[in-house]
């Protein structure tokens, strides 16, 4: 197998299973790390492709999608800390009356 | 040789934990899996020759983003009732899309794949040419991410604040 495609299989495969983990997950941490997960997915193939075209390009825009994840984890744990405070349980069932 | 058996191993690694993620329970777990899966992928960048994506996928994602992580998992209580039972009601539909998702990738990415190139790993991209590229031609973006993170900062004081205010 071509180390390519090989890359190409990883990162369909964590893309895969992060969304697996998404919606078969009941604990909300775990289903944030699970995004992350994809997220990774995807940048292994971004990286494969950019270094692959030789472009500088493409590893700046990996640098820049590594600063907005940061940002998003950013706000996204303050979100679900206050879920949890009021709610006191993690449980993603818990929230089924969330509305929009 | 011995590189491209690294490769493998790396890519090995990444694959085994993210499967961990998903049949561990205790979310503690779960975060040092993903640690590994990140540690494993920087492992394949340094691989790559991207040697400035594999110290900031260190740096940004296991240094900043896990460790937020952890930090929030010892925050909240441990006896939680999503610990007990792990899989939601969506398990077998939830398991055979994924599958499928994963056939149509693979279809769909193994015919238009460009031609193997050698060039794969071969050029090395330092420290060097990404900071000349980066300050030269991209330093607009280079402001646009300062700016980001400063909006990111004040969103998650504000949502903190809009917590303390429903809640007393």
């Amino acid at each position: 197998m071509d180390k390519i495609q090989m890359l190409v299989a990883l990162s369909a495969g964590l893309f895969a299973l992060g969304l697996l983990g998404i919606i078969v997950r009941r604990n909300v941490l775990v289903m944030l790390m699970c995004m992350e997960l994809m997220l990774n997915g995807v940048n292994v193939m971004l990286v494969t492709f950019a270094q692959q075209a030789g472009s500088t390009a493409g590893a700046v825009l990996v640098f820049l999608v590594f600063v907005v994840a940061a940002a998003e984890i950013a706000i996204a744990i303050p979100i679900v800390l206050l879920l949890a405070r009021r709610k006191h349980t993690l449980d993603i069932d818990a929230y089924v009356d969330l509305k929009g | 040789m011995i590189e491209t058996l690294l490769l493998y191993l790396f890519a090995g690694t990444a694959l085994l934990a993210a499967v961990a993620m998903l049949v561990l329970r205790h979310p503690m777990r779960v975060a040092l899996a993903l640690v590994v899966t990140m540690l494993a992928l920087a492992g394949v960048y340094a691989l790559l020759g991207v040697h400035v994506i594999a110290v900031f996928q260190v740096l940004i994602y296991v240094g900043a983003v896990m460790v937020f992580m952890v930090y929030v998992i010892m925050l909240l209580d441990v006896r939680d009732r999503s610990y007990v039972g792990k899989f939601s009601r969506l398990l077998v539909p939830a398991s055979v899309g994924s599958v499928l998702l994963l056939a149509v990738l693979a279809r769909a990415l193994w015919q238009d794949l460009p031609a193997p190139s050698t060039a794969v790993g071969e050029t090395a991209f330092g420290v060097q040419q990404f900071s000349i590229a980066f300050l030269n031609e991209y330093w607009l973006h280079f402001e646009l991410v300062s700016v980001l993170l400063v909006v990111a900062i004040v969103a998650a004081l504000a949502v903190i604040k809009a917590g303390w205010r429903d809640h007393g």
